[in-house]
């Protein structure tokens, strides 16, 4: 018994540092954030408790609420846009294609670049003066328009273009991994059975590449929740408050601002988000594990 | 990926719908290159052959000087030392967080897979909760606590905070390995007298070899490509390149030079794609492993 208490001791000593990063870096410094919150702080962290003071100015703020409809838009049609475009390009490369492995990679390298680097890319191509659209129209489409990055009705479906650039790649990758992983019994049944090939896809290879497909959107979805690189390389933001969204205005009031208390509040809010998202999928994890009959 | 594919050989027949699948994808491919095929046109122009707005041209002539400036001349506000010292900046942060968490990340897969000491399971928990909430909430606490303990605007700062944010996944990762790995292994050597780290030197670090590899490739891009925990940690004289990218483009007065800019770009991106065009098969298990994550 002594010897078990002393080999586990190992053990539990090599995860102290865990515990210390798990205990006072995360929860520690979430609830000082919470705290702050409910402060007057400004440019340094004040004592002075003004209840929900922070979160009603948050809520009167036109920038804070353009900055979730901003976020709200981008991340359905990110996640969405990312989700049907991989699937396509994976029920495509799937069809025995010449070239597969090149169109492959040619598909998922943008996955490797960083946020920053690919905004700056389209910030270039969509820059109307020089870009895409100047180049159209010397080819004679005079009133050929491609605006999105100074237009302000435009700006979000700009970032969203960037972003599925960048994502769709990686939605690919799983669901071609997951038709792979199809039996090809199912196919042959379905070939003999007069079945059209496209109704294949929709009806007997998507819903079985559903959970790959929920667990690559829900990750699209968290880095949704923390988008920020992207927005500050190719708007700041702009024009005016057109894509403005809550890590930017977070950043901004943390750092630029010295509005301690109305970034902590916005930062608050954006983890009860995460909390209210994550939990229902969760839950569903859970209970279809105990529908199995699984210990976890 | 490639497994013999499960409906017959390549088909011989031309017909309509593979007309319009090819279509479909190359189309698609255009749309993925034209981005790379611009900024590497676009680096190799002159300012005048760049305000003739034909942004898909080829280069006149080949022009190398905006690399040149690029890497050695650009300017960040004020200060035109171009964006080598980011480069060594990102080599400097990146190489040591990612042994770092790859060998934390390693020895904690270990204890809560094949130890379970007390409180693995809430340790875990937190962990993936950690890994799930955004950094926003972390960040000013934890300037404050690095500023107290006199790491704030350090390398070792940034290091440090690097390893704290790459726990979740790294350890995730290692654990799902480990947990695959016979316990009867750990047994038969704790039996024979071996203790928690020579199993793990002698036994366990050389099986987890495979996934050492993807999680070193994941944390490395990963780490590469930050960009706000190297703005608000690293301080002015480690700022990494993806900071100085955007200060090089987004700070600049006067007229943009695009080709100094476009060159900067494709630095700031050549090692994260090298190690994506290197590694290729390897890059995508990393990814697809880091998908399960959720």
């Amino acid at each position: 018994m002594s010897v078990k208490r002393k080999r586990n001791l190992s053990a539990t000593i090599a995860l102290l540092p865990t515990w210390f990063a798990a205990v006072v870096v995360f929860i520690g410094t979430m609830a000082w954030s919470i705290r702050l919150s409910f402060t007057n702080s400004t440019l340094f962290p004040s004592s002075t408790y003004v209840g929900f003071a922070q979160y009603s100015k948050l809520f009167a703020s036109a920038k804070w609420l353009a900055s979730l409809q901003n976020v709200l838009i981008f991340g359905v049609l990110y996640v969405a846009g990312c989700l049907v475009l991989g699937f396509l390009l994976a029920a495509a490369l799937d069809r025995k294609i010449r070239f597969e492995s090149a169109l492959r990679t040619i598909f998922l390298y943008p996955y490797a670049m960083s946020f920053v680097v690919t905004g700056l890319i389209w910030q270039w191509m969509l820059n109307p003066t020089l870009g895409i659209q100047a180049s159209v129209r010397s080819l004679g489409w005079e009133s050929f328009v491609l605006d999105w990055v100074v237009n302000r009705d435009m700006a979000i479906y700009a970032l969203v273009l960037a972003g599925v650039w960048q994502g769709a790649g990686l939605v690919m990758v799983i669901a071609l991994a997951g038709i792979r992983g199809i039996e090809a019994e199912q196919w042959k049944a379905a070939r003999i059975d007069g079945i059209p090939v496209w109704r294949i896809y929709v009806s007997i290879i998507l819903p079985q590449l559903g959970p790959a497909l929920a667990a690559a959107g829900m990750l699209l979805a968290m880095g949704v929740i923390k988008t920020y690189d992207i927005v500050v390389a190719m708007t700041n933001g702009g024009p005016g408050n057109a894509t403005e969204v809550p890590a930017k205005f977070i950043m901004d009031n943390l750092f630029g601002r010295q509005n301690l208390g109305l970034a902590t509040a916005g930062a608050t809010v954006l983890v009860l988000g995460v909390v209210i998202a994550v939990a229902p999928f969760r839950y569903a994890m859970h209970m279809r594990n105990q529908a199995k009959g699984g210990a976890r | 990926m490639n497994q013999p594919h499960p409906n017959g050989p390549k088909p011989a027949r031309i017909t309509a719908g593979r007309i319009g699948l090819y279509t479909f994808l190359v189309g698609a491919a255009l749309f993925f290159l034209l981005p790379l095929y611009t900024m590497v046109v676009t680096s190799l122009k002159s300012m005048d052959e760049i305000r003739l707005g034909q942004i898909f041209a080829l280069p006149a002539t080949l022009d190398f000087s905006a690399w040149v400036t690029a890497w050695s001349g650009a300017c960040m506000g004020t200060v035109c030392v171009g964006i080598r010292s980011g480069f060594w900046n990102s080599v400097a942060i990146t190489v040591p967080s990612v042994a770092l968490s790859v060998f934390i990340g390693a020895v904690n897969g270990y204890a809560l897979s094949l130890w379970r000491p007390r409180g693995a399971n809430a340790l875990f928990g937190l962990l993936m909760a950690g890994g799930l909430i955004p950094y926003q909430i972390f960040l000013y606490p934890m300037v404050r606590a690095m500023a107290n303990i006199g790491l704030y605007n350090s390398l070792a700062g940034i290091i440090l905070v690097h390893v704290i944010f790459g726990l979740p996944l790294v350890t995730l990762l290692f654990r799902n390995y480990f947990v695959s790995v016979p316990e009867e292994l750990c047994k038969a050597a704790r039996v024979d007298g071996a203790g928690f780290w020579r199993i793990f030197f002698e036994i366990m670090l050389p099986i987890a070899v495979p996934m050492v590899v993807v999680v070193s490739m994941l944390q490395f891009t990963g780490i590469w490509n930050d960009f706000l925990l190297g703005l608000v940690f690293a301080g002015r004289d480690n700022l990494p390149m993806t900071v100085q990218l955007n200060n090089i483009v987004n700070t600049t007065m006067g007229e943009r030079t695009y080709n100094v800019n476009m060159a900067a770009t494709i630095l700031t991106a050549i090692v994260p794609l090298a190690i994506y065009f290197l590694s290729g098969r390897w890059f995508v298990r990393g990814i697809a492993a880091g998908a399960v994550k959720g």
